[in-house]
């Protein structure tokens, strides 16, 4: 800084420029929390499914949030080759137990974590999911095993209301 | 330009006395001074110039029939191609023109690096290129997503979830863009805006383009400075527009030939089906002047380092002027640039043809191989040249080379044409 006193002059411009400044950065929010979801998009929050007609070994499709969800009602074959991979082998490692709530039922999100496509069922080299976007393989506890995936198919918040039924979201 | 242009008419007078406007056209657009060595290279600023008004026009008429809401826009991309008036042809000329622009533009590119137009004192000439081709890339792409088929909808879906590779941040931006969960309704909606505002975001930045490109004159194919007012130049009226209109022909040939005979040739079946979040097409491909930089985007096995790579793609050719240290502009004198820039042509055209196949074994290989080969080209080659290379001497005029030898002889022993 110079050697020149502060004056009466220079505070008031350094606080009215701040202040023009902090209102009109205030002002942008609007425009931008605009883009966000809105009020109607959040009020479809969540979805009940009823799993009576699903048999072992078939999958439904339902959607959630504009979201593809695969709700599979996995086979004891699927269900033990799930458990019995090693943690080691996984590039996003992650217990099945702590993917399916109730082994027999998988919930989750249908959309690659790549970029976004849907992967095809019982497919691919690890016979879960197999994405033909860019080739990712998920298993049979929709784990990523290989391809440009980085991560395992999400799990949905999801609570069992009864035997019967689940609600997502 | 001219200080005394002087409207003929009483009005044009009136007017021009009040408001120097017809006096700021009448010097860009007639006494200009060119260089006289011109080729048909430099035709393609003309004609972009007529793509985009071509865009924008049929654009402005397509967008009072077109609805922009996820349950009624395919639904009226068919009603303007079977029931309005004409619908098909303003449709077709706005799907193709788009097409074409990129064929053009990439040509406008190209040319400008063969012959070093990028260079002191043009830089800033090409850097507003780079924006305004950003631009062009960002307005096709929401312009592919309108009529909600299924390569738009998971191409829109590919794309934005590219924005969910940002570390922390990455889903609360993508849930921003779309305005939800997944790409619906709200996305298209703000697309549709976004695409009907950028062109002329463009316009204007073209506008700056040719005013930067007044002040320093056209570069030519040999790359040398010229003397204005000297005999190396010619006003741009009537010689090059005559030239640029003829060549305009040429392509509105072209273009007409598209838009008649093959429609849909440059388009994807795929597209006539309306869009389906519960169904991923076999294989996405994009348009096909995206190509080159999807193959970057797949070279890279990690999904924030393919982003990074395909942006860096693009904006590195901003830096392209300082990352060519060589002074001299054309490659006609440049003998190994001159190799260089070809392979470097062949290998983004390479790169293009490996983004429309399936990105597995052999393919991705030789996708790595040529983005190392893109990059090392701007980062590596480039910078080197310029040191190493020995070019050939500079004519000194623009007649020179054209000059026989006798003639120079006359020239060199001082005596005067
Ligand atoms: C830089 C200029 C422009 C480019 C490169 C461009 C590109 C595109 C592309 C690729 C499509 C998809 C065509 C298809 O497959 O159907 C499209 C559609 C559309 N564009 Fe543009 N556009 C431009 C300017 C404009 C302008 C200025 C407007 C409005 C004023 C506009 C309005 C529309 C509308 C309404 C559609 C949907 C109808 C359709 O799909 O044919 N465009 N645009
Ligand atoms: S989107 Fe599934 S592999 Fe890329």
């Amino acid at each position: 800084m110079s050697d020149k006193p502060v004056t009466r002059r220079n505070f008031l411009y350094i606080t009215t420029g701040t202040f023009t400044a902090a209102g009109a950065a205030s002002l942008v929010w609007p425009f931008i929390d605009q883009m966000n979801p809105d009020a109607s998009v959040k009020a479809l929050a969540s979805t009940e499914v009823d799993l009576r007609p699903i048999a072992p070994g078939q999958s439904i499709t339902v959607l959630w949030r504009g979201k593809p969800v695969f709700i599979r009602r996995r086979t004891p074959e699927e269900i033990s080759e799930a458990k019995a991979v090693s943690l080691d082998e996984l590039p996003d490692p992650q217990d099945d137990s702590a993917r399916a709530k109730n082994p027999e039922w998988l919930v989750m999100v249908g959309i690659c974590t790549h970029l976004g496509c849907i992967p095809l069922g019982q497919k691919g080299e690890y016979n879960g999911w197999f994405c033909p976007c860019h080739g990712s393989h998920y298993d049979t506890s929709g784990r990523i095993r290989k391809g440009p995936a980085p991560t395992n198919l999400e799990i949905p918040d999801y609570v069992f209301l009864n035997d019967n039924t689940i609600k997502i979201g | 330009m001219s200080d005394n242009y002087v409207p003929k008419s009483a009005v044009g007078k009136w007017f021009n006395e009040r408001l120097p406007l017809l006096d700021l056209i009448y010097g860009h657009l007639m006494p200009y001074p060119t260089p006289k060595n011109l080729n048909y290279f430099w035709t393609f600023g003309g004609i972009l110039t007529f793509c985009l008004v071509t865009q924008i026009i049929t654009g402005l008429v397509l967008a009072m029939h077109y609805v922009a809401d996820a349950d009624l826009a395919f639904a009226s991309v068919e009603h303007i191609m079977r029931d309005v008036n004409y619908g098909w042809l303003l449709r077709y000329i706005h799907a193709n023109g788009a097409s074409l622009f990129f064929m053009a533009v990439y040509i406008h590119m190209a040319r400008s690096m063969f012959y070093g137009s990028y260079k002191e004192p043009r830089e800033l000439i090409w850097i507003i290129g780079v924006f305004i081709f950003l631009l062009m890339i960002a307005t096709a792409f929401m312009g592919y997503v309108l009529p909600w088929g299924q390569m738009s909808f998971w191409g829109a879906t590919v794309i934005t979830n590219l924005f969910s590779a940002i570390p922390i941040v990455g889903e609360s931006v993508t849930n921003w863009l779309w305005g939800g969960y997944a790409v619906g309704s709200p996305l298209l909606t703000r697309f549709f805006t976004l695409h009907y505002l950028m062109p002329f975001l463009i316009f204007a930045l073209v506008i700056l383009h040719v005013w930067a490109l007044h002040v320093p004159g056209n570069n030519n194919p040999e790359g040398i400075d010229v003397v204005k007012g000297s005999q190396d130049t010619v006003p741009f009226h009537p010689h090059y527009v005559v030239k640029d209109l003829f060549a305009l022909v040429v392509f509105l040939i072209i273009f007409a030939g598209f838009v008649f005979f093959v429609p849909n040739l440059l388009g994807h079946t795929d597209n006539y089906i309306q869009a389906n979040p519960l169904q991923t097409p076999e294989h996405i491909v994009p348009e096909w002047y995206f190509l080159p930089f999807y193959a970057i985007l797949r070279a890279v096995p990690d999904k924030l380092g393919g982003v990074i790579l395909m942006v860096s793609a693009i904006a590195i050719l901003a830096f392209l002027p300082w990352l060519d240290t060589s002074k001299v502009r054309s490659a006609k004198y440049r003998p190994l640039y001159k190799q260089f820039v070809w392979l470097f042509f062949a290998n983004t055209i390479f790169l293009g043809y490996l983004g429309a196949q399936v990105a597995d074994g052999m393919y991705l290989i030789m996708g790595r191989i040529a983005t190392v080969y893109y990059f090392a080209h701007f980062i590596i080659i480039l910078p080197l040249l310029g040191y190493i290379e020995k070019t050939k001497p500079l004519p000194k005029s623009l007649s020179e080379p054209v000059l026989s030898k006798e003639e120079k002889e006359i020239i060199a022993s001082g005596a005067t044409t």
